[in-house]
């Protein structure tokens, strides 16, 4: 949280100099749009007469009256405590949104019929290659680290090219590269397994820098104090190092993991039945592609927000049992 | 060389980069003597004490501690640090781990001990420095003179045959330095051979068999504490002796 101010107690939306503005932009806004024709304009047929006719009049009423809900609420919510204005304004943009997805006029049944199969087949191949590859990169993100702090030429070259090369590459292409390129070799490979392969290779790529920058992060008391105990490097390693760099390791990985979740989207593209393949094609055949956008996006929403919940639980298990 | 000697430094120098730290160390020190190493900050005690146990290289002259020569081609480096302790001045814990099992590590990882008998001696020698209480504590809810003395205990859990001290209580709250002092007397009163790094004049004074006052890389004075103190030759010596008695 940032630095609260216990000097300056006037809550903003409470300023008359505020409201004054916020409800001028929202009525000059509304103005711009001619809302009679909408739902809205239905709504005030008895001030306005019929929408269509009701001209300028109609439109300024319409406009007015929107103005005056939204300096309301926003008013009415500066009275609330820090937690319930949280949760009310989430709530109205969550009904904000569901309203704007309502327009499309989508086909409910479609979705439930088509749910299952999103889930049971799409979500679960998401989640798996996401979490096969997030394994296999922080497994590559500890070698890299290793090797770019350590002294050895060899080492530190190698995984400093790896992670240039990985990093600087768009992931769409490393993903044709691997799919179509090991081929050419010889090396046939399965499409599950290219993608894996191509989500592992480059986030271990930005995970290196993660692992390294939490290695760097413990004091070098640390490492003279092993040595000196007559501790090797794999056990410093292994027993006081990385323990301790776990806590500022594990935030960002969450961070990388929830991302790898959406980015693994990217390998629809050589045909692995995820997600957002799933979505591109069950729509195809009657048109109705936006049923099934719109519910993909939803299932990678809840399913990025389940991870941040247990990312933040994480976070909060360290912070808990941080010592020093 | 006789067997009594723990540690021995011959024309010792050392580089960093094209700055001399160590210019000309000879130095001796025999099993069960107590030396207090002083001088100004820069002048290189800790460079020294730490070519002793090898964290850092020198790169003239011969160090042998414990019979065994150290230089580059050495294959195990561990094998001397099993003889030497090490005690810095920020004690330098490791804070993911109980007291207890810092002291327990030592002994199991490097010497193959049961963790039972690791326990044991970790028990008796947190007895020793007098907080077996504490054991099931994180370093971080002891205080700093606690720590130090964790730290020491750490060390003696591994038996070596030398004691290194860096500074020990430089990082500690004044009503703290005492307890940590009182630790190391005890220790040298039971006949722990030690080369300490402090300032603390009080404590060269009641168990130092030697002071060495080191400026600029170099030994410029060596002698009992009662010399030292009284009558010290070197120029530097005595503006450095001034200085510190001054308050
Ligand atoms: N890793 C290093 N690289 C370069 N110079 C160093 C390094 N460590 C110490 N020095 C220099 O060596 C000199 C001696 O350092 P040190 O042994 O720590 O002195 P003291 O412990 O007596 O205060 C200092 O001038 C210090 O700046
Ligand atoms: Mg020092």
């Amino acid at each position: 949280m940032l630095y609260p101010d216990t000097v300056e107690a006037e809550v903003l939306v409470h300023k008359p100099w505020f409201v004054a503005t916020m409800f001028a932009v929202i009525l000059a806004a509304f103005l711009a749009f001619n809302l009679t024709g909408t739902t809205m304009g239905d709504l005030m047929r008895p001030v306005i007469g019929d929408p269509l006719q009701s001209g300028l009049y109609g439109r300024f009423a319409v406009a007015f009256v929107v103005a005056v809900i939204f300096s309301l609420n926003v008013v009415l919510i500066g009275f609330a405590p820090l937690k319930v204005q949280i949760a009310i304004v989430w709530l109205e943009l969550l009904v904000l949104f569901l309203g704007f997805f309502e327009t499309f006029h989508l086909s409910l049944p479609f979705i439930w019929e088509k749910l299952p199969f999103l889930i049971t087949q799409g979500a679960v191949t998401t989640l798996y290659v996401s979490a096969i590859s997030i394994v296999i990169a922080s497994v590559i993100a500890i070698l890299g680290a290793v090797a770019k702090l350590s002294t050895n030429g060899f080492a530190y070259a190698i995984a400093s090219f790896y992670t240039s090369f990985f990093r600087g590459l768009p992931l769409l292409m490393q993903v044709y590269l691997i799919y179509l390129g090991l081929p050419q070799l010889g090396f046939v490979i399965d499409a599950v397994p290219a993608g894996i392969l191509a989500l592992s290779l480059c986030y271990g790529a930005y995970m290196t820098e993660i692992f390294r920058s939490g290695i760097q992060s413990i004091d070098r008391g640390q490492w003279e104090a092993s040595r000196s105990m007559g501790f090797g490097f794999g056990i410093t390693m292994r027993r006081i190092i990385l323990p301790q760099a776990l806590p500022v390791i594990i935030p960002p990985t969450g961070n990388q993991f929830i991302s790898m979740l959406k980015d693994s989207s990217l390998v629809s593209v050589i045909g692995v039945w995820e997600l957002m393949f799933l979505a591109r094609t069950l729509g195809q055949k009657t048109f109705q592609h936006m049923e099934m956008l719109i519910s993909t996006a939803m299932i990678y929403w809840i399913m990025s927000i389940c991870l941040e919940l247990i990312q933040s639980r994480i976070e909060r298990h360290y912070a808990r049992s941080k010592v020093r | 060389m006789s067997l009594d000697l723990i540690i021995e430094a011959k024309d010792v120098a050392k580089w960093y980069g094209a700055f001399q730290v160590l210019k000309d160390i000879n130095l001796t020190v025999r099993k069960g003597e107590r030396i207090v190493v002083c001088g100004p900050s820069g002048s290189g005690k800790s460079t020294l004490i730490r070519c002793f146990n090898r964290l850092e290289a020198h790169q003239q002259g011969e160090i042998t501690v414990n019979g065994i020569t150290l230089h580059d081609k050495m294959r195990n480096v561990a094998e001397v640090r099993k003889y030497v302790g090490m005690v810095f001045q920020h004690f330098n814990l490791f804070p993911h781990m109980t007291v207890l099992m810092n002291c327990m590590v030592g002994p199991m990882w490097i010497k193959g001990v049961s963790a039972a008998e690791a326990k044991k001696t970790a028990l008796r020698f947190l007895e020793r420095v007098r907080i077996p209480e504490q054991a099931n504590k994180y370093p971080a809810q002891l205080s700093g003179g606690q720590q130090q003395r964790v730290a020491i205990a750490r060390s003696l859990c591994m038996e070596p045959a030398v004691m290194l001290f860096d500074e020990p209580t430089s990082a500690l709250d004044p009503e703290m330095v005492s307890e940590v002092l009182d630790t190391m007397t005890s220790l040298a009163r039971d006949g722990m051979t030690m080369v300490c790094v402090t300032h603390e004049m009080g404590f060269a004074r009641a168990v130092a068999d030697r002071v060495i006052f080191m400026n600029a890389g170099q030994i410029v004075e060596e002698g009992t504490p009662q010399a030292f103190f009284t009558n010290p030759q070197n120029e530097r010596t005595k503006l450095f002796i001034s200085q510190i008695l001054k308050h």
